[in-house]
């Protein structure tokens, strides 16, 4: 038995704004009969452009009624650029939560009201998350659609993938896929986090602070390593974001350590100081 | 508020007279059958009358019959203990359409380096017999399918099943809990050679149930521990259920020619005037092969929980194969394996029937699920304009 709000039961038991309207301005349909859930929203607008009538009608469980009926609510009086700011969680909130199983439903309603915006402003549906390749085949949902929804909701399992948009609630065959989705969102926002980061610590270096946290780096992130293994580095010169170096001790014979240059001492710096640092290799 | 109760292959209510015969048991004969002394010894004697009154219902010998907790753990104890005794063969024969108790150790099996055939069904879900015979091999430890399937009712030709599993020189276990109660068994001229069997599905309480075994099979212990049930499954008995338990089996029995009659006039008349009165309406299974019990009827462009909810408002209670209604959204992979249109799946509801149930609340569940399924569909975006395109897309979406 699903643990259903008041507010819930209420809408799923009274729907508002149930039915079919005559000549509507815009008109969204989601989802399909083999999905399990589907919704149809019809606006009708003023000459101002705010929503002054609407209507839906539903195909699916209880919070997927529930769902349509708040949006229905919630959109009435709204001019359309108001309306398109209304997010899942909005919907959720209405009607003081949903399951975790059923954020879905909400998800849903959104698409829908997407879907009627669009309609009416004469673009083609965009439907960049809809594009991709089909990773679960029960619910027909794309790899671009599950990495749309992990970044939106910041989900981490296959669980809430299931819950917010579906895939791999059926056969779980692409369990493994859904997974490496959620890995390589993570991977790639981690990446861009760090970009980020550095991005912001080069605005406020001066050359100054910039010099010394290059040698800090080197001092407590690369000599250390490169000790351990009876090789050592010198810092020669810093030209802006060149930063020339010399390897002593076994470093000098190595033969790996051209990669060294690159995968540590450069990864390094790029990491903590700059992501604009190439270092240079200088034998003296 | 008035409560119909249809959803019996679920659970069921305990029998007062179950009831009744288990208090003691509780109260003032709490000794442990392996006492030495006679306070324990006098409960020992009264689980051998339950054993007696379990194997009746059977048709078994009571040296064949292992108390358990629960039908799972017969299911479990019957597979890994021939698994365990046949070490050699690594191959599992099983249905598409088992209770998540054999499907879902099946595919963990699977996993962990057995190999394991699931045989598919019909639309009517049923099996092909040829496919199960060319399924068996030198190397199959077991075949494990179902007698009577928990969702649609079904019932499998389990002798005849039995027959080719003799000839193939298999072993055959069967999970009866749909069953068991509901049809007369006659295990004393069968080719099963492990039957599994749920207190809370025929009017015992929940936590017991029962593993026959026939005399003569080699079968490891699953719960390894003290000499209780003749070393074939150790732990301290649950002598008030398992006294409740035989009581039931007793109950059964006498109320077989009824569930047979009485209970399938009921079953009949609510399924068909439901077809007669409710919207584009289907029912899934075999309707002759089939549980007197059971009917699980699938409506199309609604939703199943929806179904369930409204009826609950009405105090009805039944079940559904929707994905919303399961926790993992997961639509029953049984009505799937009948490749019942995801559209049908997600509209279905079960109704199962006992003998506690009137002719009243079939009238009340008749007078109430029509108008049900029509107040969905008015708020359906789908309806019967949409059947021929829809239809075209479940197939590929089914595939």
């Amino acid at each position: 038995m699903w643990d259903y709000s008041d507010k819930v039961k209420d809408h799923f038991f009274h729907p508002r704004n149930v039915g079919e309207m005559e000549n509507p301005d815009a008109v969204g349909e989601v989802g399909s009969l083999a999905c399990g859930d589907a919704l149809k929203l019809m606006l009708k607008l003023d000459t101002s452009g705010r929503i002054v009538d609407v209507k839906f009608k539903t195909f699916g469980c209880g919070s997927a009624i529930a769902s349509a009926s708040a949006l229905t609510e919630m959109v009435r009086g709204k001019t359309l650029d108001e309306a398109a700011k209304i997010a899942d969680s909005d919907i959720a909130n209405y009607l003081d939560g949903l399951p975790e199983q059923k954020m879905h439903c909400s998800v849903m309603g959104r698409e829908a009201l997407e879907a009627a915006i669009a309609s009416y402003r004469g673009i083609k549906i965009e439907k960049p998350i809809e594009e991709g390749t089909i990773v679960c085949k029960c619910f027909g949902v794309t790899d671009n659609k599950i990495a749309h929804e992990v970044r939106e909701h910041k989900l981490t399992t296959i669980e809430q993938v299931t819950n917010y948009c579906k895939a791999g609630g059926g056969c779980q065959s692409c369990h493994p896929q859904i997974q490496a989705i959620i890995d390589e969102v993570w991977q790639k926002e981690k990446e861009k986090a760090m970009v980020e980061s550095a991005k912001k610590l080069v605005k406020k270096l001066t050359n100054i602070q910039k010099m010394k946290l290059i040698q800090e780096t080197i001092e407590r992130d690369i000599r250390p390593a490169l000790q351990s293994d009876g090789g050592d580095i010198e810092l020669i010169d810093i030209d802006g974001d060149r930063v020339m170096v010399s390897f002593r001790g076994s470093c000098v014979e190595c033969p790996s350590s051209k990669v060294t240059l690159k995968s540590t001492v450069e990864a390094k710096l790029q990491e903590f100081v700059a992501n604009t640092i190439i270092v240079e290799e200088v034998t003296s | 508020m008035k409560v119909v109760y249809t959803d019996n292959n679920a659970t069921t209510m305990v029998a007062p007279e179950v009831v009744e015969a288990m208090l003691p048991y509780f109260t003032e004969h709490y000794g442990n059958p392996s006492s030495m002394h006679s306070f324990g010894g006098q409960v020992a004697k009264k689980i051998d009358v339950a054993r007696q009154q379990v194997a009746d219902i059977l048709g078994a010998d009571p040296s064949e019959i292992v108390f358990t907790s629960c039908g799972t753990e017969s299911d479990n104890a019957a597979i890994w203990g021939i698994l365990r005794a046949n070490p050699h063969k690594r191959h599992i024969v099983t249905s598409r359409v088992e209770h998540p108790a054999v499907y879902n150790l099946c595919k963990y099996l699977a996993q962990s380096g057995y190999h394991v055939t699931e045989l598919g069904v019909d639309s009517n879900g049923m099996l092909n017999l040829n496919e199960l015979a060319d399924a068996i091999k030198e190397d199959t430890a077991i075949v494990s399918i179902m007698y009577a399937n928990n969702e649609t009712g079904v019932i499998f030709p389990i002798e005849e099943i039995g027959n080719i599993v003799k000839q193939k020189g298999s072993i055959l276990h069967t999970d009866a809990v749909q069953a068991v109660g509901k049809i007369p068994l006659n295990l004393s001229k069968s080719t099963i050679d492990l039957l599994t069997l749920s207190g809370h599905k025929l009017h015992a309480p929940k936590g017991v149930g029962a593993l026959f075994v026939r005399k003569g099979i080699t079968f490891s212990p699953f719960i390894i521990g003290g000499h209780q049930e003749k070393n074939r499954r150790g732990g301290t008995e649950n002598v008030p259920s398992i006294i409740g338990l035989g009581k039931a089996c007793e109950l059964a029995k006498k109320f077989m020619n009824e569930e047979n009659t009485r209970v399938k006039q009921l079953r009949d008349k609510l399924e068909n005037e439901i077809l007669k009165k409710a919207p584009d309406p289907m029912v899934n299974g075999h309707r002759t092969q089939r549980l007197p019990n059971t009917t699980n009827i699938s409506f199309v462009f609604v939703e199943g929980e929806a179904i369930l909810l409204l009826l609950n408002e009405k105090g009805i209670c039944a079940s559904s194969g929707s994905a919303c209604t399961s926790g993992s959204l997961e639509p029953s992979h049984v009505l799937r394996a009948m490749g019942v249109p995801f559209t049908a799946v997600h509209g279905s509801v079960r109704l199962s029937l006992s003998r506690y149930n009137t002719m009243e609340d079939v009238d009340y569940i008749i007078e109430h699920l029509p108008p049900i399924i029509k107040r969905l569909r008015e708020i359906s975006p789908y309806g019967r304009e949409t059947k021929v395109r829809e239809q075209t897309k479940r197939i590929s979406a089914g595939a």
